[in-house]
């Protein structure tokens, strides 16, 4: 069975490819995988005949105790003849439906043949899980196959509702499911079907959530809406689909379980309500349809009603006249859409007020349709009127039942009338229709459907004996299936309903203005456009009562959240009652005295840069207390970034306004500052819980002997970023990259990648000759700009800095440094550089792009894990390599340092970045700014006024 | 003293007293001012974070007793998040930048997809519909003829 699901896989995939080679005629060679599926079950008829199963299992998720499992009784065996047969033919007649070079027919083709497999997995699994997986992917392809124009509004709108009713029940039945499973400690139907389920509250609830799954699957009321609108699909679609196969599929479920679950408290009271009002309702709509199609759909309502009312009664009888019927229908009801499919397509239209004799135009077609509507009607000899004769002897017990199901005959037949006189008969002053020659691989298909019905009546003993197996799950079969019963009370009920059919159609005249008038106050489709706008409306008002927009409302409702939250546990509990020391050292009263006030301040500031050199200060000051605490590293790095920071910032604050904007906000002021003390004192109280409620051993105990056995160096720090713990540095260097491309695409207007600037030549007034030059650059600065004392230490100091930047990045990895450390360091010395000398300068400086540097530095980190994996160690684990060289003498190279040189390029690669844009492209907006030709808008509108 | 068992005060007031003044900055509409309460709060965390692991001698093997050393594993996660946090820093800068010279200055102005929900929430309309192609009146094939196309005769034709 999974060779067959593949085979629908792998047809579905390669579909698109043959539909570019041969155009429709591809659906042909496609058409084998739903035949091999039917193939593949006739050929195992012996062994389900005699109430045999197949069995077959592979395993799957071992955790989830999942199993791709699938098992074929009588039932599955029979819908896996519908899936396939049904489905093999109508790809032969796609082949002709669609004319060659139709939009979107690859997508089309490959998707029904996915639809095909899917359905085959629904049938087969006897998994619950694995049947609800199969369950939502006919879901999917459905979707995709009603809404094949997508450029259709009607297209999409059917295509969602479809989708949304069907994937509700779906996700119903799916906690249904759970539930049963959990309830019963297996998801394996067969073996959950073997003990007895305990009854009570739970196993109710779950019989209701999945009969909302089937119901909604099946259209049945209150769920019918989507299947007429669903017409919207190609007509191969709504034979297939609609029809045979996807409907069908709620049905099959209700004949699963039902000898397990019908006779659980809610099961039959609603499985018989639901249906019988389907039955009356949709043959009562489907009377006054003038859309040939639409009349066949409402059609398909009623008839998936009678099933439902059947197949889920839980009887011996029904259980076989259900299963009967099920073929009947699927044989009638898919050749008639068919039908209907060759009528549109030919004829241009499916209104029956525009047709006109037809039956004499096309004999052959309409002989199909007779034959296919006379088995709708449930006329001897055809499948229909023996199905229909086993379901009305097997309700004989239950009177108000069978006068539901005769009336909703009789309506089944008068609509089967109407339609076989709406698409043949011959209207006077309506001019005939006419059709040209019908393709042979369109008329075949029906004409086999309709041929197998016409077989199978008579043939009513062998059909028995196929699907009795089912029935006596239930218990032993009474009323078997025959042709001839004798006068029984069933022939009556069958002639009552033919009769009463008959009189229907013989008064649709008379009756016209009760059609128009009796109907649902709420049409389905109306119901569902209620309330999804419901939904919408209700989103709109939460959305709007809760998102207001604006960020600080925002964050305070996180905020204060936080820390009442939070405020509470740690009241509650109270859990830092530990010993605390008041200080590791007394210099951190100090320090935290000074970052203290320097915060406090920067609240306060008004001045764009004082706030920042306060901020700076803390930061400097949480350099220390990494000092104090033991981590030279942290507060290297810490030093180093406060300062890039500063000379950052310092770039942006040459544009941006001296004092922030004075809005009002002093009204808010305090609210601002009263959320910021819970949070501090909140965040306090958790640092002292943290800090204090440690209960296991950490694991960076092991670090230092980790680092000296296998990362081979001694500073525990840099050996735990570039090797113990280097997938995390490995990230850190991805958002390092991003941040640098956002800072260029946020400042950048032009291209980032063109020619670097280039130094204009001296001009000789700024360079005159014998004096010397300290930076190249210097001279393209305006004279009050330059300051000769800092080009010179610039000069003196560059290769200096570099080289102890160098210097950090080797001796990293036994001592204070690597490749952060050593990165900034070497980025610094190039900011001094732009200072000093201009973006020309810069530009002498690092004469690569930004992202070259960027680029270089990732793919080194990500090689060296490449590499590793490739020679079979693990990803970024670290190798010692000893060398020996003359003169120097012995040494030994650990491969994470190829890691940390990644690391230092990609940090150059930040600061070269933004250098570049907040320093070298805002300078060019200055200088633009101050020609009035080139000035920015901003600038432009400054000096307007 | 070095390598206290328990969490040590001052640190932990630094934390409060950081994080605090951040979330305050953090709550205002200008960018730098964002900014900056962005830079105060990773500094507080970052020393929370520090406070996870104990203190003690520099984490370099050798230099004291493996039980003196500080603990590195915090100090490897801060050190990344400082790096990380200087990202972040120069990427906000650059949005404030950008803030100032397409509108002069730099504040946060509300969401206007937000305001424009509330907006509708006021006027009581639902969100836009799938408006795109031909209406299902308009359709050829339209396929629920039933109720909604006889309840309202003449739509397309009526006036406009």
């Amino acid at each position: 069975m999974l060779v067959l699901l593949i085979l629908h896989l792998v047809a579905a995939l390669v579909a698109p490819l043959f539909v570019r080679w041969w155009g429709p005629r591809a659906c042909y060679p496609l058409a084998l995988a739903p035949a091999a599926a039917f193939g593949w079950a006739v050929a195992r008829t012996p062994a389900v005949r005699d109430g045999g199963t197949v069995v077959e299992t592979y395993p799957w998720i071992r955790q989830l105790g999942l199993d791709l499992a699938f098992r074929m009784t009588t039932l599955s065996w029979l819908m896996t003849l519908l899936v396939g047969g049904v489905g093999a033919l109508v790809l032969i007649y796609s082949a002709r439906y669609f004319h060659p070079g139709s939009l979107g027919l690859g997508r089309f083709v490959a998707v029904l043949v996915a639809f095909a497999g899917a359905m085959l997995g629904l049938v087969l699994a006897d998994d619950l899980l694995l049947l609800y997986v199969c369950w939502e992917l006919t879901t999917i392809f459905s979707y995709l196959l009603i809404g094949h124009s997508t450029e259709r509004r009607s297209s999409r709108w059917a295509a969602a509702q479809a989708l949304t009713v069907t994937t509700f029940g779906g996700l119903a039945m799916l906690v249904g499911f759970i539930m049963l499973g959990e309830h019963a400690g297996s998801y394996r139907w067969s073996t959950i079907v073997e003990q007895p389920l305990p009854g009570g509250a739970h196993l109710v609830t779950a019989v209701v959530l999945i009969l909302v799954g089937a119901l909604s699957k099946s259209a049945v009321l209150p769920f019918q809406s989507w299947l007429p609108v669903a017409m919207a699909a190609p007509t191969p679609v709504s034979a297939y689909l609609h029809a045979a196969a996807m409907v069908k599929a709620g049905v099959y479920l209700l004949g699963l379980l039902a000898p397990a679950l019908a006779t659980v408290g809610p099961w039959r009271p609603v499985v018989t309500a639901a249906g019988l009002a389907s039955l009356l309702v949709g043959g009562w709509a489907a009377l006054r349809q003038t859309d040939l199609k639409l009349l066949l759909a409402y059609g398909t309502v009623s008839q998936l009603g009678l099933l439902t009312v059947v197949v889920g009664a839980g009887t011996p009888d029904a259980a076989l006249a259900g299963v009967a019927m099920l073929l009947a229908h699927a044989l009638f009801k898919a050749a008639l859409f068919l039908v209907v499919g060759i009528v549109d397509h030919d004829a241009g239209t499916r209104d029956l007020r525009e047709l006109s004799g037809l039956g004499r135009r096309a004999p052959l077609l309409a002989a199909v349709a007779v034959v296919a509507a006379a088995s709708m009607a449930g006329l001897p000899p055809l499948v229909g009127f023996v199905a229909k004769e086993a379901v009305f002897a097997a309700f004989t017990d239950r009177p108000v039942v069978v006068a539901g199901l005769v009336a909703g005959t009789a309506l089944t037949v008068a609509y089967t009338a109407r339609f076989v006189w709406g698409a043949f008969a011959t209207r006077p002053g309506v001019p005939t229709t006419d059709v040209g020659r019908i393709a042979p691989a369109m008329l075949t298909p029906p004409a086999l459907l309709a041929g197998a019905g016409l077989v199978a009546g008579p043939a009513a003993g062998a059909l028995d004996g196929l699907l009795s197996p089912y029935a006596e799950v239930f218990g032993t079969v009474d009323d078997h299936l025959a042709l001839w019963h004798g006068l029984s009370p069933a022939l009556g009920l069958s002639a009552l309903a033919l009769a009463g059919g008959a009189a229907l159609f013989a008064l649709r005249g008379p009756l016209a203005p009760a059609l128009a008038r009796l109907r649902a106050p709420v049409s389905g489709n109306e119901g569902y456009e209620w309330l999804t706008r419901r939904f919408d409306r209700l989103a709109v008002e939460v959305t709007g009562a809760t998102q207001r927009g604006s960020l600080p409302q925002y964050l305070g409702t996180i905020l204060v959240t936080l820390s009442v939250v939070t405020a509470a546990a740690l009241l509650a509990t109270q859990p830092w009652r530990e010993r605390i020391a008041p200080w590791d050292t007394p210099l951190q009263v100090v320090v935290v005295a000074v970052v203290s006030v320097a915060a406090f301040l920067a609240v306060g500031a008004r001045r764009r840069l004082t706030a920042m050199l306060l901020v700076g200060m803390t930061g400097y000051g949480t350099a220390m207390l990494f000092v104090l605490y033991g981590a030279p590293d942290l507060a290297l790095t810490q030093f180093l970034v406060e300062t890039a920071t500063i000379a950052v910032f310092v770039l942006v604050l040459r544009r941006l306004p001296e004092r922030f904007s004075a809005r009002p906000l002093r009204r808010s002021r305090w609210v601002r500052r009263g959320i910021g003390t819970a949070v501090g004192v909140v965040t306090a109280g958790l640092a002292l819980t943290a800090a204090a409620s440690r209960s296991a051993p950490t694991i960076s105990d092991a670090f230092p002997e980790l680092a000296v056995d296998q990362g081979y160096g001694r500073n525990v720090v840099n050996v735990t970023l570039v090797d113990i713990r280097a997938w995390d540095t490995m990230g850190e260097l991805a958002v390092l990259v991003v941040a640098a491309t956002g800072v260029a695409s946020l400042i950048f207007q032009r291209s980032r990648t063109g020619p670097r600037p280039r130094r204009p030549e001296p001009s000789s007034t700024a360079n005159r000759p014998g004096r010397p030059v300290w930076l190249r650059g210097g001279s393209t600065l305006e004279e009050r700009r330059r300051s000769i004392v800092l080009e010179v230490v610039t000069r003196l100091l560059f290769h200096t800095v570099v080289v102890f930047s160098l210097f950090l990045l080797f001796s990293g990895h036994n001592a204070p440094g690597g490749g952060f450390a050593g990165g900034l360091v070497a980025s610094l010395a190039l900011a001094v550089r732009y200072l000093a000398g201009g973006r020309y300068e810069l530009a002498e400086a690092a004469p690569v792009g930004a992202g070259t540097v960027l680029g270089a530095g990732l793919a080194i980190s990500v090689g060296t894990g490449v590499v590793g994996l490739a020679l079979g160690a693990p990803v970024l684990s670290s190798t010692r390599i000893d060398v020996s060289l003359p003169l120097i003498g012995d040494f030994y190279l650990v491969t994470s340092l190829i890691f940390d040189v990644g690391v230092y390029l990609v940090v150059v690669g930040l600061v070269l970045d933004i250098l570049r844009s907040l320093g070298a492209e805002v300078d060019r907006h200055i200088e633009a700014a101050g020609r009035p030709d080139r000035a920015l808008p901003v600038d432009r509108a400054r000096e307007a006024p | 003293m070095r390598g206290a068992a328990g969490p040590t005060l001052t640190v932990v007031v630094a934390v409060g007293v950081l994080v605090g003044c951040g979330v305050t900055l953090l709550l205002e509409r200008s960018l730098s001012r964002i900014l900056l309460g962005v830079i105060l709060l990773g500094n507080g965390v970052n020393l929370l974070i520090l406070l996870g692991g104990r203190s003690g001698a520099a984490p370099v093997v050798g230099t004291a007793a493996t039980g003196d050393l500080s603990d590195a594993l915090p100090q490897a996660m801060v050190l990344t998040a400082i790096v990380i946090t200087f990202g972040l820093t120069a990427f906000l800068l650059a949005v404030s930048y950008r803030a100032w010279y397409l509108t002069g200055d730099d504040e946060v102005p509300d969401d206007l997809e937000d305001r424009q929900v509330v907006r509708q929430a006021e006027r009581n309309e639902a969100a836009t519909a799938d408006l795109g192609g031909e209406g299902p009146d308009a359709d050829p094939e339209q396929v629920d003829p039933g109720p909604a196309r006889r309840r309202r005769p003449g739509r397309e034709e009526g006036p406009r």
